[in-house]
């Protein structure tokens, strides 16, 4: 479709491609040098740099020394490889008076992550069940509530939360900031597994209720396991979402029980001693490996769980 | 009540009980929460939420104050600029990427892996770049160019762009995912009508698809702008705010007013603002999505 609409496009190559019209059938043959493929690969080939290039003056700089770094050039590779800045970055980095390193961020981030993504994903899918299979008066009132939700800027929300987690007794701990995940992740995944289970075949679902199965036992022998790639999905999402959050960590946790992304900010930003940015470009890497790993090791499903995420309806 | 009419409350009671977390999120937390920061903005709170009224002292207050003005100003020449880029961006590469070219998934991936990065690495990794001694700047001036000068990080008056370009590195790959799947969306028949008709390629991306696409374009620029508004951990990791506050935003005077400032009168304020900000792009979209009847071709 579109590469054809090209051939009027490209000037001299009309002329040279044009015989290829004349038959009906088959694939046009095409010179792999043609102008148009000079200018598409080019294109693409320089911003894909572009978009590279962070990524590589990251690890280049987190494998100098000092002394190399201020010779002055970001983008030279390393003349000499050294992973001190990364042990150091992971055991040693100081903030205030703590100098154990990221690695106490990680393991936060850790702890906050992984009860925060079960929980969130384990009420989120029994909500977004209940919406599309069991509708109750009131249910759609709810359920917009909480879109509309979605869009309100974090900002408002911030200091009632605070009064709420202080009357619970959790404001400042790991719990509080898994119980705040999972709420502000509620909207998106109720919305997801809605969408999802709106899916199913409603046959399905009137067999097992003519066969004496009730709630749960749908929801756990039917639909839980055939909806295991929206699971995935959820799981992507929130793994990314909750382990690059840095505003709830901030305002929610004590600096004992930072997430990884607000002391890797205290590390790099602290204002005291000389700046090392071998050992701050190694924490940041060390930061971004988790979702990274995520993003490049589930390829199309991350895609889908952002376009899921993003176009809402 | 249960005594008069039982059948009625307990009546699919399971899927009620497993509702209770999404009622209490969304009326306690979403719609609690912001009555309630929109009703304290009308007090003189300081360190502790208390209830003395003081009408719209706090909204003069804020609007008399220069960095709220400064970040206000900010967050609209940061806003046009992301909303502008990241569409054409977005676009422009979706198209590219729609030729039916080789490695399309390996283009894809590269483009939107920085999506996938936190505000802070990304802020931190530009910060680095963007150092004039040792990034972008210095390396251009080795190259003989003694009198290039780029230093936005250090510069009051530019700041906002070197944030522009952190920003629209990290989520120009979202835009494009979601132009892609709205050209995938069009038609091949219209395709091969615009070439049976001699159409050139750019007039039919103008003309025809883009118009068709309005409802992604809509959609993307709802999702663009409520994230600009609450843009907040790029600005902290990249400058913090600074050269002075040249590059303060909202978002952070909300955060730095409640929590270390002890000023949360002003920040309620500030809160309920941004949230007036998002209403005004939001309701008109809600309205248009799904008050009229206007299909969808994502």
């Amino acid at each position: 479709m579109a590469d054809v609409g090209l051939i009027d496009h490209a000037g001299t190559d009309a002329r040279v491609d044009s015989k290829a019209l004349e038959g009906p059938r088959g694939a046009r043959p095409r010179r792999v040098l043609s102008r148009r493929n000079i200018i598409l690969y080019g294109t693409l080939f320089v911003v894909a740099a572009y978009y590279l290039l962070p990524l590589y003056v990251m690890v280049v700089t987190s494998l100098k020394g000092m002394p190399e770094i201020r010779l002055g050039n970001v983008f030279s590779p390393p003349m000499e490889i050294t992973f001190e800045p990364w042990v150091k970055a992971w055991a040693t980095a100081c903030t205030g008076l703590n100098c154990d390193g990221l690695s106490r961020g990680f393991w936060n981030s850790v702890r906050i992550t992984i009860p925060s993504v079960i929980l969130s994903i384990a009420i989120a899918s029994v909500n977004g069940y209940a919406l599309s299979l069991w509708r109750f008066k009131g249910a759609n009132l709810f359920f917009t509530i909480l879109i509309v939700g979605a869009f309100i800027p974090y900002q408002v929300m911030l200091y009632p939360i605070v009064i709420i987690l202080r009357e619970m007794g959790i404001y400042g701990t790991l719990t509080g900031l898994v119980l705040v995940h999972t709420i502000f992740g509620m909207p998106i995944l109720t919305l997801l597994f809605r969408n999802y289970f709106a899916s199913v075949p409603e046959e399905l679902f009137k067999a097992a209720r003519v066969d004496g199965a009730g709630f749960w036992g749908i929801y756990f022998k039917i639909m839980l396991p055939m909806s295991l790639p929206i699971f995935v999905v959820a799981m992507i999402l929130q793994v990314t979402g909750i382990w690059n959050d840095f505003l709830f960590g901030v305002v929610y946790t004590k600096p004992g029980v930072y997430p990884m992304t607000v002391q890797l900010n205290n590390i790099v930003n602290s204002v005291q001693g000389v700046k090392e940015y071998n050992v701050n470009m190694a924490a940041t890497i060390i930061t971004g490996l988790v979702p990274l790993i995520v993003y490049f090791a589930s390829g199309k499903l991350f895609v889908r769980g952002i376009a899921a995420g993003a176009v809402k309806g | 009540m249960p005594s008069t009419r039982p059948n009625q409350l307990f009546r699919n009671l399971n899927a009620k009980i497993a509702s209770i977390p999404m009622i209490l999120t969304a009326v306690v937390v979403f719609l609690g929460g912001t009555v309630w920061t929109v009703v304290y903005s009308f007090t003189d709170s300081k360190l502790l939420p208390r209830m003395r009224w003081v009408g719209l002292d706090q909204y003069e207050r804020l609007w008399n104050t220069s960095r709220w003005l400064i970040s206000i100003e900010n967050l609209l020449i940061f806003g046009i600029l992301v909303l502008i880029f990241s569409l054409v961006i977005g676009f422009v590469l979706a198209a590219l990427l729609d030729q039916k070219i080789r490695f399309e998934d390996t283009f894809r991936t590269i483009f939107l892996y920085p999506f996938a990065l936190s505000f802070i690495v990304t802020g931190l990794v530009w910060q680095w770049l963007l150092n004039p001694d040792f990034g972008v700047q210095s390396v251009i001036r080795s190259l003989g160019f003694e009198n290039f000068n780029f230093d936005p990080l250090y510069n009051a008056d530019i700041v906002i762009y070197g944030i522009l370009i952190a920003a629209l590195w990290q989520g120009t790959g979202l835009v494009m995912v979601l132009m892609l799947a709205g050209l995938r969306g069009i038609d091949e028949d219209i395709w091969k009508a615009a070439r049976v008709d001699g159409i050139p390629m750019w007039k039919t991306y103008l003309f025809i698809v883009i118009p068709m696409m309005r409802p992604i374009f809509i959609t993307t620029l709802v999702i663009i702008t409520t994230g600009i508004v609450k843009v907040y951990d790029l600005v902290v990791a990249q400058t913090g705010g600074g050269p002075g506050i040249a590059s303060e935003v909202p978002a952070k005077y909300v955060y730095d007013m409640m929590f270390l400032s002890q000023n949360l009168g002003q920040g309620f304020a500030a809160s309920t603002i941004m949230l007036l900000t998002v209403m005004i792009v939001v309701i008109p979209w809600a309205y248009l999505e799904f008050g009229g009847k206007g299909k969808r071709h994502g």
